[in-house]
């Protein structure tokens, strides 16, 4: 219990960092995720090809694998830098990923949601002479956004836990902290893991709460 | 185009996804056309230049040489570096799911219990281990069995036991929702002719609850074979493993080996992927349940296809 007290300073640091690397990457996978989603109902058939392909790529390898990649292959062997500070770099490349990857699953949820505004909006909107992007983006997309929000919230959820695997590459958040404590207070593992454990679920449960509060709030009435 | 066509309200909706998308545009004319050849002979250009600059990119740090790709065209590297780590990454994977499943099912089931002392800590159990994060388990697992317990953990002991504690939580919501999905009335009918709360949930309320909840339950399964990479980071040798450390210190060849290995998970979750949607599929046009598929918690069913792709 003593160690949980005497590093209270490095884990609030860690969980910090966890927190930048989520709304970092969050507010990247969401727009690139739109972007999917738009090309992915568009008229264009490459659009919607490319769309397709990017989501099945993505959807279907592991997150390590891609943050991997970004770090070791994009990173060391490209040379491609955001920082003169290494773990900066590490920690853009490891953002790269995480956006990446959550971009795929952003966009299927947006695409469901899409899916659920009633048709006569969209022929309504046709009919007053409105062209795809202008249908998309004034009748369509704010409509199926606010049908969508608890499933974004899921997958944001899903994104704060899979900030730590972030770790592959060294960058140092809550899951690699907490490594380095068990590694330095190897009496302490018990109360170490349910100090890890609960910062998590104070991050995720209300993360939930929250969403579910705000999908009832937003939520069209049909 | 169907959009413009007088069908009935319902099938309109269960359209496939390119016929609803089109909603958002007319059938294109002569000027619509026009635009849309040149804009999709711009995006190709745009789509050809992202890749000239990627290749010349890999071409100047030398990873387009012969010598880094040839490796993949050698026997011995599949059957000596690539397949052990795939048979680990399978079993892993299949050990796993063997014990997870299980757990879903008597979590899941334990939750709907009426009694609180089995419901309370079945809850606790699963919100738990469903809201921290895998690698969090992993990591405590590995330092904590030897730590506390004095056990020798083997990075596949730990994988596997974050898997199961993670995915079973998972599996267990499934499970539950699979079985509340069934209406009442069936348990009502049930208890009336004299069944027992047990008798009512093996005979009447599983049977049913299965073919709601398998499609959730195999493309949850993707998710664990996805998940088992996480093993990398303990040193489990898997499939990432012989990608990301074992092949690139024998041939320097660290993006090579990653795209190829990318490539061997991608088709193996596809095909998992595939017995999900199959599956989905089946189970609606099933008349062995009174229930609708059910989707794993926070998933997204995938419009036009029923797809469901299970969030990560």
């Amino acid at each position: 219990m003593q160690a949980l007290f005497d590093e209270f300073p490095v884990i609030l640091s860690a969980f910090w960092l966890t927190i930048r690397l989520t709304l970092a990457s969050g507010f990247m996978a969401l727009v690139l995720g739109t972007i999917l989603a738009g090309m992915r109902v568009s008229p264009l058939p490459v659009l919607r090809g490319i769309g397709t392909a990017y989501v099945n790529i993505v959807r279907n390898t592991p997150l390590t694998l891609v943050i991997v990649f970004c770090g070791l292959g994009l990173g060391l062997v490209l040379d491609i830098s955001f920082s003169t500070s290494l773990s900066t770099n590490y920690l853009w490349l490891s953002i790269i990923g995480l956006s990446a990857y959550t971009a795929a699953f952003v966009c299927e949820a947006i695409r469901a949601g899409i899916n659920t505004v009633p048709l006569g909006q969209a022929e309504a909107a046709r009919a007053i002479g409105l062209t795809f992007f202008q249908n998309l983006r004034m009748i369509v997309l704010p409509q199926a956004l606010r049908a969508v929000v608890a499933p974004l919230g899921s997958v944001l959820i899903a994104l704060i836990k899979n900030t730590t695997i972030a770790a592959a590459i060294g960058v140092g958040e809550a899951s690699l902290t907490m490594k380095t404590l068990f590694e330095s207070h190897g009496d302490a593992v018990v109360p170490i893991f349910f100090g890890f454990a609960l910062g998590f679920l104070i991050l995720t449960l209300p993360t939930g709460l929250l969403f579910t509060w705000l999908s009832k709030r937003m939520a069209v009435v049909r | 185009m169907s959009t413009l066509t007088a069908e009935p309200r319902k099938t309109r909706k269960r359209a496939s996804a390119p016929d609803r998308a089109s909603v958002l545009y007319d059938v294109p004319g002569p000027r619509a056309q026009m635009r849309n050849t040149v804009l999709t002979v711009l995006v190709v250009l745009v789509a050809l230049f992202a890749v000239y600059v990627m290749v010349t990119k890999l071409d100047e740090k030398n990873q387009l040489n012969a010598d880094l790709w040839t490796p993949f065209l050698r026997g011995d590297v599949w059957v000596n570096l690539i397949l052990p780590g795939l048979f680990n990454t399978l079993s892993a994977a299949a050990v796993a799911a063997v014990i997870a499943v299980p757990f879903g099912f008597v979590f899941g089931i334990g939750r709907l219990s009426d009694h609180a002392w089995i419901r309370v800590p079945a809850g606790a159990v699963v919100e738990f281990f469903r809201a921290i994060p895998l690698l969090i388990m992993i990591f405590a697992v590995m330092y904590g069995g030897s730590a506390v317990f004095g056990l020798t953990v083997t990075p596949f002991m730990a994988v596997v036991t974050g898997l199961v504690l993670y995915n079973g939580s998972v599996l267990a919501e499934i499970v539950r929702a699979g079985i509340l999905s069934i209406p009442r009335g069936q348990s009502e009918a049930a208890l009336a002719i004299g069944l027992r709360k047990g008798q009512v949930m093996r005979m009447i309320l599983l049977p049913q609850g299965v073919t709601a909840m398998m499609p959730a339950i195999v493309a949850q399964l993707v998710v664990l074979l996805k998940d088992t990479a996480l093993g990398f980071i303990v040193s489990f040798e898997d499939l990432l493993n012989a990608g990301a450390r074992v092949l690139p210190s024998n041939f320097n060849n660290i993006i090579p080996a990653v795209i190829v290995i990318a490539i061997v998970y991608i088709i193996i979750n596809l095909i998992v992927g595939a017995v999900a949607t199959w599956l989905e599929r089946r189970s609606r046009r099933s008349r062995k349940s009174t229930a609708q598929p059910v989707a794993p918690p926070g998933a997204v069913v995938a419009p036009g296809t029923g797809e469901v792709s299970a969030v990560d």
